[in-house]
């Protein structure tokens, strides 16, 4: 009986150990960066806003919509394109790794001002 | 073009013969007086390219009426002459089915016809934020590429850029109006802003010499501003 008290106690001390362990683990695991949510409303032949600004190595989501018609949404230099459907909200998520400034543009023709339908990323360090 | 001592075989245009308009019978008035200026030219054979500005609101649809097909070949003398539409799909692509066209096309030929490809936007990425490029511009590179004999001709730009991908090469020349600056030389895409010391900045024309039997060509440009000081 006293080898398997023994036993149990010594069980209980690793699993006390085991959960000390988890909880240092978890005050010692990295904040996640906060998510820099952007707006971005597309129409003919705008964004707004026409500059945006993000932080590098934060997360960021754009939320695209559009008032009028299907757009196109292009930024070659960060690698990232979609569609702007009009009734829904587009999301392009990424984390910015360089800093710089970054043109976009309407990549689907839409009219008479579409060659001037451009704004810009800027990456801030 | 009438007042040459020798006239050309032929004339290509390379796209963009109309503004963009949002109204289907503006942009039908204006094709029509473009194809009645265009029948005062002495040569008759006429090769037509569309641009963005004349087939991306409408698929090519009232271009079609006016000019005929947006992606066609003819041979000349020898040379395959291939054009393509990177402008009727609002999305700056050659998409699916005309790839697939120009793959049974090029399948037909010898790896040394010598070919030449005429388009209005580039096929490669010069500047892609500035819409200077083709979304599936590549594809057709590829396919083009285990031929010996390729160039490129192509519009949009309004300036003379030189490219090679591996060794085809890749020309636009200057226009003889609206001059737009170089890739990412200002931070948004424009027109040369008017400068009246240099009414004919970023305009002029390009000569062609050829010599067949090398099967070489040299190119030279002529600034309209030095023609005329």
């Amino acid at each position: 009986m006293q080898a398997l008290a023994k036993r149990r106690r010594a069980a209980l001390t690793a699993a006390a150990l085991a959960v000390a362990g988890c909880v240092a683990a978890t005050e010692m695991a990295p904040k996640k960066p906060p998510v820099q949510t952007v707006e971005i409303l597309a129409q003919r032949f705008n964004f707004t806003p026409e500059e945006i600004k993000v932080k590098k190595g934060m997360p960021v989501d754009l939320a695209l919509t559009t008032l009028d018609r299907l757009h196109g949404f292009d930024v070659p230099g960060l690698g990232l394109r979609a569609e702007i459907v009009p009734g829904e909200t587009t999301h392009v998520k990424f984390t910015p790794e360089k800093a710089g400034r970054f043109l976009f543009h309407c990549d689907v023709f839409c009219g008479e001002g579409h060659e001037d339908m451009d704004a810009a990323i800027i990456v801030e360090e | 073009m009438n007042a040459l001592k020798q006239q050309p075989d032929f004339v290509v245009f390379t796209g963009d013969i109309t503004q963009t308009t949002d109204d289907p019978q503006e942009r039908r008035k204006r094709m029509a007086e473009a194809r009645d200026i265009i029948k005062g030219l002495s040569v008759k054979t006429v090769r037509f390219l569309a641009g963005e500005h004349d087939a991306s609101s409408d698929n090519g649809a009232a271009f079609k009426e006016f000019f005929g097909e947006t992606h066609y070949t003819f041979d000349h003398k020898g040379v395959h002459f291939i054009v393509l539409d990177n402008v009727s799909d609002p999305g700056a692509a050659l998409g699916e089915a005309q790839l697939n066209w120009l793959k049974s096309d090029l399948a037909q030929l010898d790896k040394k016809q010598p070919i030449v490809v005429l388009t209005h936007r580039p096929l490669f990425d010069l500047a892609a934020d500035w819409d200077w490029a083709t979304r599936d511009g590549q594809q057709a590179i590829d396919m083009l590429m285990p031929y010996e004999h390729v160039v490129v001709f192509y519009g949009h730009i309004h300036q003379e850029h030189h490219q090679m991908t591996g060794h085809i090469a890749h020309h636009a020349a200057m226009g003889l109006m609206w001059p737009l600056p170089a890739p990412h030389s200002q931070p948004k895409k424009g027109p040369v802003a008017w400068d009246p010391a240099q009414p004919f900045k970023g305009l002029g024309w390009r000569s062609v010499d050829s010599e067949t039997k090398k099967m070489t060509v040299a190119l030279t440009e002529h600034p309209l501003a030095k023609s005329t000081t």
